[in-house]
């Protein structure tokens, strides 16, 4: 029975090693199916259904009849549409840019520390763990325009949630104070993972300070800060939770985005297919920037 | 950091008094910024927290009060009286442990076969392991209520966590992780006679609790947090985990920051004491979920 498997390859397989083949295959079908089952029920086959669903006009049972392009052509033609993909796109341009540049610059002031390094670490990384209601109610309750911390001690009125212009910078800035300290922690590593020697080299030659960071520092980074960016990007493309808990999309429709808008279409007015045809532009937007990230890894993995 | 580098590698005696005292004094001074950002960065946490131990007229006093006057438990005693909070309590612990162990399970499973074993279509496999990083759940929610809703599973837990249960981050983890371990020891047990699960859980499982143990820390508080999904298939108020029933609540409460505060701050605990028991595991493992060991 235990016939090493490096035994001469024989032009024609015997029939013991047949059996043994079949029970290795076995014994790995029994090892992965539990996760792949899983994983083609609940990931792959919606991810294809989506897409069928979107040439139809079903309801959120998933019955109707197919209608070819007529819910793309819908999208298209409507404004609602292009609002809510203007203001994903204003509310990524709110949010990635400016995160990825505070957590650069807190990854550098927190590398600084001598002491208290972890707490200070801890501090900005702390709101990261929490549920996002939680964030939503503590900002809800800091920026009450009545009552609210930051109205009483600036004096101001502004209702930051529902004014057409505050609402979704006020969501975004939100959002950066939930996961900056997730983009710390990556650009920490980043940092670390420079060789001191270079900057003593450089030094040596008399560059400090601004000349230091320009030249060996940002350089350095590029690999992890585009990996941050992307990240994000494909992050803020999902935005629904804080959007939905803080402003409903709300006020005219001015923080609506895009997976509000189909959640809206599909479970609240029943139009499945719809709802899907803008799941499917969403996954493709998704697609394509998740492509552009495995391109830069790789070109970063080769280098 | 930078200068930190150069005054740190400059150790030259004479010149260190005058030269050093100049590089030390924005040193402190970047210090004493930092450390006042952090705790401006918290603020809100600790102001939400002091808000739950107030009584509801003290709340909105202006101006209004860092310290509370005295400790009030009476919002917190008037949500666990008036609000299932801890039935939702028990909802989100169980599902989110069983998340968690199911997760580790399957994903480790899989990365074993993936990594260990030689079988046909195991490449294929892997690619698709790996499409589904790209691949966002978001997008296909209609599809996927419509298939739990077909199943007979909307308000049920099982429809709660069957899709939670396919990530593919833990097995790409995994097989990282298996793929180091010099095929040698394995075979060695093989030739004994070992089967392959004795192989996984006696010599692979062991040399792996380190990042087991991050990964199930993450996974709890990623599927305790989690929202979108407990969102939509759970309509039943008692059936709700926390996250999602205490925005359920908030609006019965109308402006009662201590309530809404105190069922926040009840939410967030397990994550907060999760995190701050075990702050390297959940570096280590946010970490290697994106990509970076």
């Amino acid at each position: 029975m235990l016939e090493p498997v490096s035994a001469q390859p024989l032009p024609r397989v015997s029939p013991e090693r047949q059996v043994q083949l079949r029970r290795k295959w076995l014994i790995a079908a029994l090892l992965v199916a539990p996760f792949t089952l899983v994983y083609l029920i609940f990931l792959i086959y919606p991810t294809l259904r989506v897409i069928q669903l979107s040439f139809t006009n079903s309801d959120l049972a998933g019955i109707g009849n197919y209608i070819g392009f007529k819910n793309y052509a819908d999208l298209l033609r409507e404004p609602t549409f292009w609002t809510a993909l203007l203001n994903t796109v204003y509310f990524i341009l709110l949010t990635a840019v400016p995160n990825t540049l505070l957590g650069l610059g807190l990854a550098l002031l927190v590398l600084r520390l001598k002491r208290l390094r972890n707490v200070v670490l801890a501090a900005f990384f702390l709101p990261y763990v929490l549920p996002v209601s939680v964030v939503t109610n503590i900002w809800t309750w800091v920026l009450d325009q009545n009552f609210g911390l930051l109205n009483t001690l600036t004096g101001s009125s502004i209702a930051w949630f529902q004014d057409p212009v505050w609402a979704l910078p006020a969501v975004a800035f939100v959002t950066i104070w939930w996961s900056v300290g997730f983009n710390i922690l990556l650009f920490i590593a980043g940092l670390q993972s420079i060789p001191t020697e270079i900057y003593e080299a450089a030094s040596l030659d008399g560059a400090s300070g601004g000349r230091l960071f320009w030249s060996i520092t940002w350089p350095s980074l590029w690999p992890i800060t585009s990996l941050i960016l992307l990240l994000q990007l494909i992050a803020q493309f999902k935005i629904f939770d804080q959007i939905y808990l803080l402003t409903q999309g709300g006020p005219f429709n001015k923080t609506l985005v895009m997976l509000l808008y189909s959640y809206q279409q599909g479970f609240q007015q029943q139009h499945g297919g719809y709802a899907s045809a803008i799941g499917v532009v969403l996954m493709i937007i998704i697609l394509a920037v998740s492509g552009i990230q495995v391109r830069l890894l790789n070109r970063g993995a080769r280098s | 950091m930078t200068t930190t580098q150069v005054s740190s590698s400059a150790h030259a005696r004479p010149a260190r008094s005058f030269r050093s005292r100049l590089t030390r004094f924005p040193g402190v001074l970047t210090t004493v910024f930092t450390v006042l950002l952090a705790v401006i960065w918290i603020f809100p946490l600790y102001w939400a927290a002091v808000t739950s131990f107030k009584p509801e007229d003290e709340t909105i006093a202006n101006p209004p009060t860092l310290f509370p006057h005295a400790l009030d438990f009476s919002a917190y005693s008037y949500i666990f009286q008036n609000s299932p909070i801890v039935r939702w309590y028990v909802n989100s612990v169980l599902t989110s442990v069983a998340i968690t162990i199911l997760v580790l399970l399957l994903s480790m499973l899989c990365a074993y076969a993936l990594s260990q074993i030689d079988f046909r279509g195991k490449k294929w496999l892997y690619w698709l392991v790996l499409a589904g990083f790209m691949i966002p759940f978001q997008a296909s929610l209609i599809p996927l209520f419509i298939l739990i809703n077909k199943m007979g599973l909307v308000n049920n837990y099982l429809g709660l966590i069957l899709p939670q249960l396919a990530a593919p981050v833990a097995v790409v983890i995994y097989k990282q992780f298996f793929d180091q371990i010099p095929p040698e020891l394995g075979d060695a047990a093989r030739i004994d006679g070992a089967s392959e699960f004795r192989v996984l859980f006696s010599i692979f499982l062991p040399l792996n609790w380190s990042i087991t143990f991050s990964l199930a820390i993450v996974t709890f508080i990623a599927a305790w947090n989690n929202f979108l999904w407990p969102f939509i298939v759970m309509n039943d108020t008692v059936k709700l985990t926390i996250p999602v029933g205490i925005t359920q609540v908030q609006s019965a409460y109308g402006v009662a920051y201590a309530k809404t505060m105190a069922s926040a701050v009840s939410a967030a605990v397990p994550t907060i004491v999760a995190y701050l028991l075990f702050q390297r595991r959940v570096t280590e493992g946010v970490m290697a979920a994106a990509g970076l060991k």
